[in-house]
């Protein structure tokens, strides 16, 4: 068991301010959705807005899943520790991944099942988005405290070092959306490779297991396929 | 708009319509946002006529759309770069070197490489490869025209052009992280090239190109994906060799080519079934692409026999 959960026995004064900050978060977290949609509403979104939804929806949680993976580090680095935050940041990821889903899914292919059918199996982008989606779903299911018990924390430690795959498999999804390497994704991509291979340095020594390697290489075999 | 005459679209729709058609029609937002001068002040509006090959009953895309959304990478990969930065490049004066397997070999100003032949405006449907459209009226003149002028010898089998490569008024091509090789090129084979659909347009909705859609003068290929529309063109080359053209070089597995519009043949990463039509807004539907982008009666001739699966 690592520092995080035992982090979260603070004071009584403390556990105030966290839940002050927390909701903060969830407000704050949930302005670019509503200011997305508010432009979207009145015509704002430029000459293809449901492209701008699409890949804001989509930007914000990658976002979020980086931002989430970045905190045991930041402590690491001698930085704060915002550990007892980042279930705040994980279910936004979810959320907007989920409304990034539903996008596609309602206003995009407008619910032709057959199509969105079609663009899972044989879209490798979209199969990979939608694995990711899927990894995200039980970890934002057993994102409560009570879950996190009854599953065990090293069980529930373990199960929640599934959003490095979804953090690899969303950033391999925004880059093969794109036409050519734009600067942009790769930065994303090459985020979430540096916090993967964190990872694997961390865990060397302790575990044999080789998941996480496999997994960087994977990023990079889709990377270079493209190339 | 439905138009069976010979009215041409921009005097059926009145200017501040077309402008910004969109805010038109949803009526949001027109007085909270301040629009871009779009007009050249200094260009003078184009004398053309009209054609019987202009694709009628579908509403133009709005001047502000055509004119701010699209790809130019000479300008940077994001959609809006070539309307903010392709300002920049000067286009006048303006020269375009015909060489090759041509009987004319020469170096043109821009105007001398058109002059005497009819401006026409010609409104197509604009099918981008990434899977949204637009129906732009464009100026311009058959590119057949053109190549009559410049005698191509019976030995071309293609015509290869080239955009300028001038990184002092082009940011795309400044920098150590280049999208493509330059210059960009693209090619057609001389059939396609003598087509009475292909065009070089020099301008759009009635005025000069603007620098951010290609000016002075760009290719426009209906029946094809954007990309084959090369922009700003500086070299026209006849030739007995496929040429070598940018996308199919920078990503052969993916863009062909022949990049014909075609429903049937997917792009390796995305489906090309449906395409969403630019102007239509967050609640209009996707489209059916059509094959050769709805110009099938006037084109498919030109494939007839040819595995359009395998030649993409």
């Amino acid at each position: 068991m690592h520092g995080a959960l035992a982090s979260t026995a603070r004071p009584r004064r403390a556990v105030i301010s966290t839940d002050v900050i927390q909701g903060a978060i969830y407000v704050v977290g949930s302005v670019p959705a509503i200011w997305t949609f508010y432009l979207g509403l009145t015509d704002q979104l430029g000459a293809d807005p449901m492209r701008t939804l699409e890949r804001s929806l989509g930007l914000w949680a990658l976002r979020f899943i980086l931002i989430g993976l970045a905190i045991t580090p930041l402590r690491r680095l001698g930085g704060p520790n915002l550990v007892r935050y980042r279930r705040a940041v994980g279910l936004l990821a979810f959320s907007y991944a989920a409304i990034h889903l539903a996008v596609y899914v309602g206003l995009d292919q407008g619910f032709d099942l057959a199509a969105i059918w079609a663009d899972i199996v044989k879209r490798p982008y979209i199969t990979i988005g939608m694995f990711a989606f899927a990894i995200l779903v039980p970890l934002a299911a057993t994102s409560s405290n009570a879950m996190v018990k009854r599953l065990g924390s090293q069980a529930w430690q373990r199960l929640h070092r599934l959003v490095y795959l979804a953090a690899a498999a969303a950033a391999v999804h925004f880059v093969m959306v794109v036409k050519a390497w734009p600067l942009e994704p790769l930065v994303y991509s090459i985020t979430a490779c540096l916090l993967i291979v964190r990872l694997v340095f961390r865990l060397r020594g302790r575990t044999r297991r080789s998941g996480p390697r496999l997994l960087v290489a994977g990023e990079i075999c889709v990377i270079v396929e493209r190339l | 708009m439905k138009t069976g005459n010979d009215i041409p679209a921009s005097e059926i729709t009145p200017r501040s319509v077309y402008v910004n058609r969109r805010e038109f029609v949803t009526g949001a937002g027109a007085s909270a946002v301040a629009l871009p001068a779009i007009a050249p002040v200094e260009a003078a509006s184009l004398q053309f006529g009209q054609s019987p090959l202009s694709t009628r009953g579908e509403p133009l895309t709005s001047l502000r759309d055509a004119t701010s959304y699209n790809n130019y990478y000479e300008f940077g990969t994001g959609k809006e770069d070539p309307a903010a930065y392709g300002s920049a490049l000067k286009t006048s004066p303006w020269s375009v070197s015909v060489d090759g397997l041509v009987a004319k070999p020469a170096t043109y100003d821009v105007a001398d490489l058109i002059k005497g032949i009819a401006l026409e405006e010609r409104i197509y449907r604009m099918r981008c490869v990434e899977g949204w459209s637009m129906v732009i009226p464009w100026i311009g003149v058959p590119l057949v025209d053109v190549l009559k002028r410049i005698e191509p010898l019976g030995s071309a089998k293609y015509v290869a052009f080239e955009t300028l490569v001038r990184p002092a008024e082009m940011r795309g091509q400044r920098g150590l992280f280049q999208p493509l090789p330059w210059p960009y090129i693209e090619g057609l084979r001389l059939v396609e090239a003598m087509h009475p659909l292909t065009i070089l347009a020099v301008g759009l909705y009635g005025e000069p190109l603007l620098n951010q859609n290609g000016a002075p003068i760009r290719l426009v290929v209906p029946w094809k994906y954007g990309f084959k529309g090369i922009k700003s063109i500086v070299r026209i080359q006849l030739v007995e060799e496929q040429p070598k053209t940018t996308w199919a070089r920078q990503n052969p597995r993916e863009y062909g080519f022949y990049a014909n519009v075609n429903p049937a043949v997917d792009h390796p990463r995305w489906s090309q079934a449906t395409e969403r039509r630019i102007g239509d807004g967050l609640f209009g539907k996707r489209r059916p692409t059509l094959i050769f982008n709805g110009y099938g009666e006037q084109v498919a001739s030109l494939y007839s026999g040819m595995d359009l699966k395998a030649n993409y």
